[in-house]
């Protein structure tokens, strides 16, 4: 089980899996957007998506979960 | 001379308008997010309206609240800074419209070179130099493959209303090409606009130099110098400095009778800027596009001509004749401390437990912020302009080095370790540097 963490304050722009989707490492998850930049967050692993803990619009702080992959 | 001035902006550039606006004895109104309530900018004007929430859409890019702020207040003109408005023909009209004095160029200028595809046709008629490029709008791949065979690798990629670098790549082959106009086409969906592509021939270890133009009131078009920005990453300008060390007085002389000639092709009034790409080893140079707008770096422009361009900006918009700055004198450079980590650069808001600016001779700081205020991740990462003068660029490089080392930030990650490696790093002292000098120190 690998969790996806945030590694910074940022908006959620685009979230491109839904729970129970199947991923390869290297896939975007979800794409961030902070101070103008968009930021793609990866799957580091292949697996499938158990949790997905953000929604289009939210703002996440540092280091909170964004995805759980299995 | 109108008597109040909106200040359709925020952060750095909505505090040092405002003080100049201020300076004039002119009325400053200054309009904010939520999330800006407490920034420097807010206090300093003589009266602050709150548009709502952080999102720009919701309020430094609604048009209609900001408006209605400027009916409120009963400003009589409006100042769009740089971003947001500042290059949106659509606003300027309606600014125009609602009886109010735009300080900016017409919308039809604004217009006119807001179409990068439209804008380097124009400028390739009016005798400026362009890059081997496509003259049509791109929309599909096929076509883009067929136009880059033609122009012949690397290429640049980029949308035609796009800006700040973003959904910019450059391709080395098709299958690169194919990624950058995906990327392209991605971008230019985003900005709302049509999904025209523009592809240009890419000149590797090119410097980016542009020119400050000024048009007055009576038609008349002057250069004021130029500034080189070829320390950049992503894209996006790091340091700015002036004159440029990779620009021979020939070179510079042929650059600035360009940029009259731009300027004078769209009938262009107040300050503007023409941006260009330089081959540094053939002393040549490409248009790259027109900014419609202040720059961000205009500071260095100052610093060397000793001119206030807001307050240039705001005689022209008033009618007024203003006399030609004087020819630039000194070196002047410019470090932008971003809100990012200095490795990745990545972005990296926070509240600012710390922050103590540096000062001294020939030492100048633009801020958007100070201690206590906390930097959102709402808006793009800019904090502060360090700017240094000296009389030579080596005494601008030694005073840099010592108001770099003199300005503490705490709480947001933030470049100044960057801009100290930078200042010790043989390219960039050596001046022989090019717009792939960051990519090179992070290899």
């Amino acid at each position: 089980m690998a969790e996806v963490r945030a590694e910074m304050v940022a908006n959620v722009w685009k979230v491109l899996v839904a729970e129970g989707d199947t991923v390869e490492d290297g896939d975007t998850l979800v794409i961030l957007e902070s101070m103008k930049m968009e930021i793609p967050v990866i799957a580091e692993d292949d697996g499938v998506v158990v949790q997905l803990k953000v929604a289009e619009g939210d703002v996440i702080q540092e280091g909170d979960v964004i995805a759980v992959i299995e | 001379m109108f008597e109040s001035v909106l200040v359709a902006n925020r952060g750095e550039i909505a505090r040092r308008i405002i003080r100049t606006v201020r300076r004039m004895g002119l009325r400053a109104i200054a309009v904010y997010s939520e999330a800006d309530a407490d920034l420097p900018f807010v206090r300093e004007a003589d009266e602050a309206i709150l548009l709502g929430p952080a999102n720009p859409a919701q309020s430094y890019l609604d048009a209609g609240k900001v408006l209605e702020a400027a009916r409120a207040s009963g400003a009589q003109a409006v100042h769009p800074g740089y971003g947001f408005f500042s290059e949106n023909a659509g606003f300027a009209r309606a600014v125009v419209d609602a009886g109010l004095t735009w300080i900016g160029p017409s919308p039809e200028a604004i217009e006119r070179m807001g179409d990068k595809i439209n804008a380097r046709n124009l400028m390739e008629a009016a005798g400026v130099p362009v890059a081997a490029g496509t003259r049509e709008p791109v929309t599909e791949l096929e076509q883009a493959v067929a136009a880059a065979a033609g122009i012949g690798y690397p290429v640049m990629v980029k949308a035609a209303g796009g800006g700040g670098g973003i959904g910019m790549g450059v391709a080395h082959d098709e299958a690169g090409l194919a990624k950058a106009f995906e990327q392209a086409s991605r971008a230019a969906a985003r900005f709302g606009g049509p999904p025209a592509i523009l592809l240009e021939r890419y000149i590797e270890r090119a410097r980016h130099v542009e020119v400050q133009i000024l048009g007055l009131a009576d038609g008349t078009v002057l250069a004021l110098g130029e500034r080189d920005c070829s320390v950049q990453r992503r894209h996006q300008k790091v340091v700015e400095e002036t004159p440029s060390p990779g620009v021979t007085p020939e070179l510079r002389e042929r650059m600035l009778a360009a940029a009259v000639r731009a300027g004078e092709a769209v009938g262009y009034l107040g300050a503007g800027t023409v941006e260009c790409l330089v081959d540094a080893d053939r002393q040549d140079f490409v248009f790259l596009e027109m900014n419609t707008r202040l720059q961000v770096e205009h500071p260095v422009t100052e610093l060397v001509t000793g001119v206030d361009l807001v307050e240039l900006q705001l005689r022209i918009a008033a009618g007024e004749a203003v006399e030609p700055p004087p020819a630039p004198r000194g070196h002047a450079i410019e470090f932008r401390v971003y809100a990012e980590d200095p490795k990745r650069f990545f972005p990296g808001p926070g509240k600012i437990d710390v922050w103590e600016e540096p000062s001294g001779e020939g030492v100048r700081v633009d801020s958007g912020y100070t201690g206590g205020n906390t930097v959102t991740p709402f808006y793009d990462p800019l904090m502060a302009k360090l700017c240094v003068y000296g009389e030579t660029r080596d005494e601008a490089l030694e005073r840099a080095g010592k108001a770099v080392a003199g300005f503490l930030v705490e709480g947001p990650k933030n470049n100044l370790p960057f801009c100290a490696e930078l200042l010790a790093h043989p390219e960039f002292v050596g001046g022989g540097y090019d717009t792939g000098l960051v990519a090179r120190m992070r290899a």
